[in-house]
């Protein structure tokens, strides 16, 4: 199993360990409920730096990522940050994942564990025609996460980086704790937070410090167990539950990351046909109407008839009720129609509401 | 930790005998595993269990888990707080937080279960 360098730092704080996508990680610390609601109401601190880092550079970095990709990378300054795709002809998801732009010949791209070589795979093989090199630079990097309200208040004594100034989907590189990193405005909670980068060999005193300054005001370390919890409330998609290479950019809700007027790129003759002639299917938000936990692969039944299984679901630990996400026919689609979920023996009532099943007030 | 008058299943279920009944949960080694619970399926009271049937599901934010039945009984009664409080499971598991309440059918069944002492030492081989 691979560790991340902040692994004896997780193990020390009581982080209980499993195996994920090749890694050992943190499921939980002090529980998930008061995980998450550490992040909703205060902050938490992320170990992810079992995601993946690919580094696109050349005098046809950005044409070559307008290809791979729905979004419009042209609209990134360097400085900026941008939610996209990495896409099939089929307009499905080899991947989701956050686009830098460090210059205008170089675009760096985060990506998901579980897809880091398909993923370098899959950009190493479509470079023909273009100017580019590319490298897998994984290995070399780790990444934390702060998240949360005070995110900001705890980071800024660690940092030169003028973070009130920093927007979200932006940012910059700067030493934290005397430490080289790259630090954006980004995260997978819905809360505002930082994503800090770093290829420093030995960058446990980020950890420590951070988790040293920060308890005073609340912060907790937060395991995958919380993560899920908080990105589904936010409705943020997890590659291989709510988003695959079987599912559409369109199907999956996505619409607006898809920017046509940018131009050609790979999946645009099939998204053009499925907004011609409408979707069969889409991705819905439920809640249950009865007592239990619908989880993903739960049967799903629309008018007696199995559609489908559950895609992402969970207990809200905020909402404090089932939460989830499915795919459904489209004529299911609209709030408030009812459905059911098979839950072990028994179907279970279950209705579609708006998402995201949480936002936050002061969004920037 | 583990009460020395319950007696204990290598599923991590407790069950304690006063007269020709008896209370059924799970342990705090069991409650710890699952993490923050958040419900408990209750069975119908009136219902009877084979001997390591599924009595009871146990919901926690990241995982489910069956409890089984320790023993073959009749249900007479069910911890109906849980409806409401499912974290009682986390917060006082050998007590408030019992399942259910089993009529006993057959006293060697109990006699066949871990004690205090053998669950103790089951624990600790988990462990290692």
């Amino acid at each position: 199993m691979k560790k991340t360098r902040f692994n004896e730092l997780h193990k020390k704080l009581g982080g209980k360990m499993i195996e994920f996508c090749g890694w050992e990680m943190p499921v939980e610390y002090s529980g998930i409920i008061p995980e998450h609601m550490a992040v909703r109401t205060r902050a938490g601190l992320f170990d992810v730096s079992h995601m993946g880092e690919v580094l696109i550079t050349g005098k046809q970095a950005l044409a070559y990522v307008q290809w791979l990709t729905p979004n419009d990378a042209a609209r990134l300054a360097p400085g900026q940050v941008q939610y996209t795709a990495l896409m099939t002809p089929e307009s499905t998801f080899v991947d989701d994942m956050l686009v830098y732009c460090i210059g205008p010949e170089e675009y760096f791209l985060v990506v998901n564990a579980a897809n880091v070589d398909k993923d370098f795979a899959w950009i190493a093989g479509h470079t023909k025609g273009f100017d580019v090199e590319v490298e897998n630079q994984s290995d070399g990097y780790s990444q934390l996460a702060l998240q949360g309200p005070l995110a900001e208040k705890m980071l800024q004594p660690l940092t030169g980086i003028d973070l009130a100034g920093m927007k979200s989907f932006h940012w910059a590189k700067g030493k934290v704790v005397g430490k080289d990193c790259l630090v954006s405005r980004t995260g997978y909670t819905g809360e505002d937070g930082f994503e800090i980068y770093t290829t420093d060999p030995d960058p446990g005193i980020i950890w420590t410090t951070l988790i040293e300054n920060g308890t005073p005001l609340g912060l907790l370390p937060i395991g995958l167990g919380a993560r899920d919890t908080l990105r589904l409330e936010s409705k943020l998609m997890l590659y291989g539950n709510d988003i695959s290479d079987k599912t559409t950019v369109l199907e999956a809700d996505l619409k607006w990351i898809v920017k046509l007027q940018k131009g050609d790129f790979l999946g645009r003759p099939v998204v053009e046909k499925q907004l011609a002639e409408g979707l069969k299917r889409k991705l819905a938000g439920f809640e249950l109407a009865e007592p239990g936990v619908a989880r993903p692969h739960y049967p799903v039944y629309v008018k007696g008839q199995k559609v489908s299984e559950v895609a992402s679901g969970t207990f809200s630990p905020l909402l404090k009720k089932a939460i989830g996400l499915v795919y459904l026919p489209i004529e299911a689609t609209a709030v408030g129609t009812e459905f059911e979920i098979e839950i072990r023996t028994k179907r279970i009532k279950a209705r579609v509401i708006p998402t995201p099943f949480y936002k936050r007030a002061d969004k920037k | 930790m583990y009460p020395n008058d319950f007696r204990y299943t290598k599923e991590h279920e407790w069950i304690k005998v006063a007269g020709d009944e008896a209370l059924v949960g799970i342990t705090d080694f069991a409650q710890h595993q699952l993490g923050d619970i958040i419900y408990v399926e209750l069975p119908p009271v009136g219902k009877e269990l084979a001997l390591r049937q599924s009595l009871s599901v146990v919901e926690s934010v990241k995982s489910v888990s069956d409890v089984y039945a320790p023993i073959s009984g009749q249900v007479v009664a069910v911890n109906d707080e849980l409806a409401q409080t499912a974290d009682l499971v986390n917060k006082d598991p050998h007590g408030k937080g019992w399942i259910v309440r089993l009529k006993v059918k057959d006293k060697k069944e109990v006699d066949g279960l871990m004690t205090a002492g053998d669950y103790e030492k089951f624990l600790e081989g988990l462990e290692h």
